[in-house]
């Protein structure tokens, strides 16, 4: 049995050591938010926070999990995810979305580690995620505007 | 369009006049469409229920007032789930905060009106239910008006229609009230639509409804789908397109934990793959590692890039099969003993289409009913395809449409190839004994190798031109596959040897004497269209030798454009919508930093015209430099604008994903018939720091019937782009992605 703690919640998985966070989270727990584009760690997709540090939870083993892990629905009770995620709406960042969960994820973990992000400092903290859509302007603006907010 | 008819104010039973196509999803195969696709083209509306049969099947209102607006579309991240409902509730006169969208399925009231199909595609949302949306909204708020004037025993024309409220004669109530007593009531067909200078909706830039959902992670999309006891399949598809099992050892796959079946299945075109069926994609994935095949590859062509480009090269310098459009077959000998000459080679690579979400396509086959669960492009034409695959009648067969992480064009195979290799693994289960719902998933390894991609092009032009710049000749020849030849939409645009989505963009809006012949090889490779088909091609090639005209002509190349338009009715959006990036842009008035360009390019596709204004430098040394985006001022000419902030970001999108053209190791290309390409690692997209610090988006202004936005922004940011980058070095790139020596 691997233990994980998700979004504050204990589980237990009867899963295969082996196996990608990002399939337990989504298959196992249900929990879709996060996604799947590369399974490489090329896209950034399924970005998630482990012990507060975003890591790419498709080329994360089961077994190398050590410490809480939050996903895109743990952010709902987290005051900079939810700054981030109002200045999202605000700025009208998604068209398609689906990397938006994995963007989020990674502009969240830079501002709490850096409350006021310069273009070049956001440039290489958001290097990791990719969007097809092309909505990195809106997306560099967002962040900026977030940051202001938590100021 | 020469000119626009103005918008409709008033309809006097628009719709009751027009003929029905009775677009049922019942064909016995997909070609049964193909009348209803080609008489399509005769621009007559076929709408797929009387206006009497609509508003129930689109809009629903609860007590609340929630209102709910469903879409005839898929939508890959244009926004048009968003962009009908704001037409609907212009004319419906809902509260805006209480609108929600959803789609409608393959069934016959979700047609596009002018297609008689459900069919997403060729930026034609807007341009063909914008009248549809409005007449939807106007028909509703009649019904209701007449149910509340019924109820207060008032009459209609006393009562007001406003922000999801009736009111009159001192009282007043929310539409929630009176909508389920309105259904029951008469659909009046004719309704009269509002004066365009009365919009409050349209016109305004809005957010998408599903704005919030797609930033929270709840915003559910066709990867996402779980259905009870449902299993996760791979398919391992051949090394070579076409390719068929030889020998197959599922052993060792099958001792994989979590492994259900392994199983062979026919592939699009007549290859076979092997699914892998377990009880999550891990395992799945583990299986298909696990698998031992041996590939009957014989008698399967072996595409080969190098080989490919020097064939096609060589292909460029004979006549090709004429283009049938009378603009392409002008006189064009002049050019050969012009003052001036310009002789140039193009070579596009292959492209895939690399939307954030690989495919995925769920089936839940039944005896006597299968549902599918996927982004839905052609539900139309799948449907009949997919009855055929799993062994029932079309109307047993339901297809949900999921909401879809991009598309660019891959989602939209005629063939319906990958709903039908899903469905076929649901069938092979089901043979083997082990019935059970099932999600196929492609990884992007699968996404990139297995195709389809936008096929590789070579042009060759030879232009002849006198010292002002006119244009005495330009010969032309375009190498490409053809799209459309052989698949089930051949009627929609496949004329006398030559397909148009390869020829469309050459020479407008410049009137100057071009002949035009095509070459269409076979190759074994599948193609499809991506984001702006032909023009992402073509608008490189003219945008970039009009521009070389321009300076071997010494003159300004925005004043050469606009010379170029002159006098010509039909360019009259382009040189609007270029005035209006120029403008914004400052491009004349203000002076670059040293190392920096200007570069510009107009371009029309699918009746929208946008126009770049970019400034651009150089990083690195050597063959090693790259072109940096530092600016991208957008022109815009789209006729009415239903909602300024979607086009807004489609234009800002596709000039980033037209920016993921040009750089290194953007392509696709082939050794030995595979593609030698496997996922983000070797084949770049752009990225944040990729992005322009400066974007704005100008918008011209026009009431004229809207057009759609979904590609436009993409053709002209490459050529604009690389006539910077012509400025910088001195040297033309006739290459995408582009090469520096």
């Amino acid at each position: 049995m691997i233990n994980l703690n998700v979004n504050g919640r204990a589980v237990s998985l009867d899963a295969d050591p082996d196996m990608p966070l990002l399939w337990a989270v989504r298959e196992e727990l249900q929990l879709t938010g996060s996604k799947f584009g590369c399974g490489a760690a090329q896209c950034g997709a399924c970005t998630m926070h482990v012990a507060g540090s975003p890591v790419r939870a498709c080329m994360t083993p089961l077994s190398s999990v050590q410490g809480p892990v939050t996903t895109i629905e743990g952010l709902a009770t987290d005051k900079v995810g939810q700054a981030v995620q109002a200045a999202w709406v605000e700025h009208d960042v998604a068209q398609c979305g689906y990397c938006q969960s994995g963007q989020v994820m990674s502009a969240t973990a830079l501002l709490k580690s850096n409350k006021k992000p310069s273009d070049a400092q956001i440039d290489e903290a958001m290097a990791g995620n990719i969007c097809r859509c092309g909505t990195y302007t809106r997306i560099r603006a967002a962040i900026h505007a977030a940051a202001a907010t938590l100021a | 369009m020469l000119n626009p008819r103005r918008i409709d104010q008033v309809m006097t039973g628009g719709l009751s006049r027009r003929s029905f196509v009775t677009t049922t999803v019942g064909g016995a195969v997909g070609l049964a469409l193909l009348p209803g696709v080609s008489l399509a083209q005769d621009g007559k509306p076929k709408p797929g229920s009387k206006p009497t049969e609509q508003p129930l099947a689109f809009i629903t209102i609860a007590r609340d007032g929630t209102t709910t607006i469903l879409c005839n579309r898929m939508d890959m991240g244009q926004g048009i789930e968003t962009g009908l409902a704001m037409i609907c509730a212009e004319e419906l006169e809902a509260d805006w905060s209480k609108v929600r969208t959803g789609f409608g399925d393959q069934k016959g009231a979700y047609v596009d009106p002018m297609f008689g199909i459900h069919l997403t595609g060729g930026s034609n949302s807007v341009k063909n239910s914008f009248q549809q949306y409005r007449e939807l909204g106007a028909r509703t708020k009649a019904m209701l008006l007449a149910a509340a004037s019924e109820s207060w025993g008032m009459p209609a024309s006393s009562l007001k229609a406003e922000n999801g409220v009736i009111s009159g004669g001192g009282k007043s109530a929310g539409y929630g009230e009176f909508f389920d007593t309105a259904m029951k009531g008469t659909v009046p067909e004719a309704v009269t639509l509002k004066d365009p200078k009365s919009f409050k909706l349209i016109g305004q830039p809005t957010g998408l409804v599903v704005s919030k959902a797609k930033s929270t992670g709840t915003q559910a999309y066709g990867m996402d789908v779980q259905l009870p006891g449902m299993a996760v399949a791979v398919i391992q598809r051949p090394p070579v397109f076409n390719g068929k099992i030889a020998k197959l050892d599922a052993a060792e796959a099958l001792k994989v934990k979590g492994v259900k079946a392994v199983l062979p299945v026919t592939l699009d075109r007549g290859g076979q793959g092997v699914a892998v069926v377990a009880s999550g994609y891990w395992a799945a994935k583990k299986g298909r590692d696990a698998l031992k095949v041996d590939w009957d590859l014989g008698g399967v062509a072996k595409p080969d890039t190098a080989a490919l480009t020097k064939q096609y090269l060589a292909l460029a310098r004979t006549p090709g099969t004429p283009a049938p459009k009378p603009e392409f077959q002008a006189d064009a000998s002049g050019w050969a003993k012009a003052p001036k000459k310009i002789m140039a080679d193009f070579v596009f690579p292959y492209l895939n289409h690399a939307q954030m979400e690989p495919l995925a396509c769920t089936v839940d086959l039944k005896a006597d009913r299968c549902d599918f669960y996927y982004a839905a492009q052609m539900p139309g034409i799948d449907a009949m395809n997919l009855a055929k695959t799993v062994g029932l009648k079309p109307e047993q067969v339901q297809i949900n449409v999921q909401m879809a992480g991009g598309g660019f064009g891959r989602r939209a195979t005629p063939a319906s190839e990958w709903p039908r290799e899903a469905a076929a693994v649901a069938v092979a289960l089901q043979q083997a004994g082990k019935p059970m719902p099932v999600k196929v998933i492609w990884s992007r390894e699968d996404d990139v190798k297995a195709g389809y991609y936008r096929p590789m092009t070579v042009h060759r032009a030879e232009i002849g031109f006198d010292a002002t710049g006119k244009v005495l000749g330009w010969q032309h020849r375009i190498v490409s596959q053809s799209i459309l030849k052989g698949s089930p939409l051949e009627g929609f645009g496949y004329q006398k040897g030559v397909d148009g989505t390869t020829t469309e963009g050459m020479r407008e809006p410049y009137e100057i004497p071009m002949n035009l012949s095509v070459h269409h090889p076979d190759v074994n490779v599948p193609v499809l269209w991506w984001r702006s088909v032909g023009s992402t091609h073509t608008a490189y090639v003219m945008e970039t030798l009009v521009d070389e005209i321009a300076f071997a002509t010494k003159q300004d190349p925005v004043a050469y454009r606009l010379k170029l338009m002159e006098g010509n009715a039909k360019a009259e959006r382009h040189a609007q919508a270029l005035q209006a990036a120029v403008d914004k842009s400052g491009y004349g008035k203000r002076k670059l930093k040293a190392g920096q360009a200007w570069g510009v390019a107009v371009h029309e596709s699918f009746e929208s015209v946008v126009a770049y204004v970019v400034v651009a430098h150089l990083k690195g040394k050597g063959k090693d430099r790259q072109a940096v985006l530092d600016e991208v001022h957008a022109g815009v000419h789209c006729n009415l604008c239903v909602n300024p902030k979607a086009v807004e970001t489609q234009v800002q999108g596709a000039a980033i994903m037209a920016l993921g053209t040009t750089m290194p190791t953007h392509r696709v290309t082939f050794k030995d018939g595979a593609v030698e390409q496997n996922n983000f690692y070797d084949m770049a997209m752009p990225r944040m720091p990729d992005a322009p610090k400066v974007m704005t988006v100008s918008i011209v202004p026009s009431l004229d019937p809207p057009k759609g936005m979904g590609e436009p922004g993409l053709p002209a940011l490459a050529p604009a782009l690389a006539n910077a980058v012509a400025r910088l070095t001195g040297q033309r790139q006739r290459e995408l992605p582009f090469k520096f020596a």
